[in-house]
């Protein structure tokens, strides 16, 4: 019985008791709990999070660095990667030696002009997303070779930087304060942005 | 302990027409003439008693008035050395014998020597930069060289 334009109160107190008998009539037992289809099992494995923060947390922890050091920051960087300071902590102790399969490009020392075409080479063959870490003073601007006729100031004429760490060397806890702060500008980012 | 072979010793020894050529004994070396050194080089390399065959180092140094190119000389054989310095007036365009025909070692060093001070090697087989670019303006390591050279 449908409410329609026609019905007068009677029919409407008919429609009302009808409505009132179906829903008691239906309603014999009671109704299981929300989640109550869920097993233990699958409570424990599935997490549900969103697309950004699963990509973002499997490439802020698996940070893998393209071996291309030029000088002496390498000795610092060598030191951060090995037992004492252990940078397997942060899924970082891989090293690659092709740049296909990197992600982070550390700039450990000063940058030649004559170097320069090869590790701006080597930046654009590495795989989208990366990134760029300037280490030490001649990564930033060239350090005390600044005015050098040989020497390239500062990484960031040739590459886009994401962290500045400065020293000369910086030790290796800069440098891994370098590698958390990267570690944070990756959680922000959004596929929604494009970025 | 490797011995510095006495100046008076070469002297002694060098052909006539070679020892003309040998202008002074200073700071351990002998001071030569480029006409000669080619020469020179090749009697010390061979002579017995001498035998300087092993061609240790190449040096050029901007003296500001004049070049001077040092060749450090070692006998492996008898355990002693002796130090060529040959020194070049003209400023323009500083030339001297390559010694790649006696050493191929000198090759290298003196590419670097050519780049960096601009001293051309005749002989060399490829007097052409070897640290900086083709292109690059000057040579770095001469005094008068400046900044935004």
């Amino acid at each position: 019985m449908e409410i329609g334009s026609g019905m007068n109160s009677r029919d409407l107190d008919l429609h009302e008791g009808h409505v009132i008998e179906d829903l008691r009539n239906s309603a014999v037992a009671g109704l299981p709990e929300p989640s109550g289809w869920l097993t233990e099992e699958i409570e424990r494995n599935i997490i549900t999070t969103t697309v950004d923060k699963f990509l973002n947390w499997g490439r802020k922890t698996s940070l893998w660095t393209e071996t291309s050091f030029t000088a002496c920051c390498t000795f610092e960087f060598i030191s951060t990667s090995s037992s004492r300071f252990d940078i397997a902590r942060f899924g970082m102790e891989v090293l690659r030696s092709s740049p296909r399969h990197a992600d982070l490009m550390i700039t450990a020392g000063t940058l030649t002009w004559k170097m320069a075409p090869q590790i701006k080479r080597v930046y654009e063959q590495m795989a989208e997303p990366k990134w760029v870490i300037a280490m030490g003073a001649c990564g930033i601007s060239g350090g005390i070779f600044a005015d050098s006729y040989s020497v390239v100031p500062g990484y960031n004429r040739i590459l886009p930087v994401d962290v500045y760490i400065p020293g000369c060397p910086p030790r290796p806890e800069a440098l891994l304060a370098g590698i958390e702060l990267l570690r944070k500008k990756i959680e922000k980012r959004s596929i929604a942005k494009g970025s | 302990m490797t011995v510095g072979l006495d100046y008076n010793r070469i002297i002694d020894v060098l052909p006539e027409d070679l020892a003309s050529g040998a202008v002074a004994f200073e700071a351990h070396g002998l001071v030569i003439q480029p006409e000669v050194l080619t020469g020179i080089a090749a009697f010390l390399k061979t002579e017995p008693g001498l035998e300087l065959d092993y061609l240790c180092s190449i040096t050029g140094v901007d003296c500001t008035e004049y070049f001077e190119v040092d060749y450090l000389l070692y006998s492996l054989k008898l355990n002693h050395r002796f130090t060529l310095k040959v020194r070049l007036a003209d400023r323009s365009e500083p030339v001297i014998p390559s010694l790649t025909g006696l050493w191929l070692g000198a090759e290298l060093q003196e590419r670097e020597i050519y780049d960096l001070l601009g001293i051309t090697f005749s002989g060399h087989p490829e007097m052409k930069r070897i640290f900086l670019w083709e292109g690059f303006s000057g040579h770095p390591l001469r005094k008068d060289y400046g900044h935004g050279h």
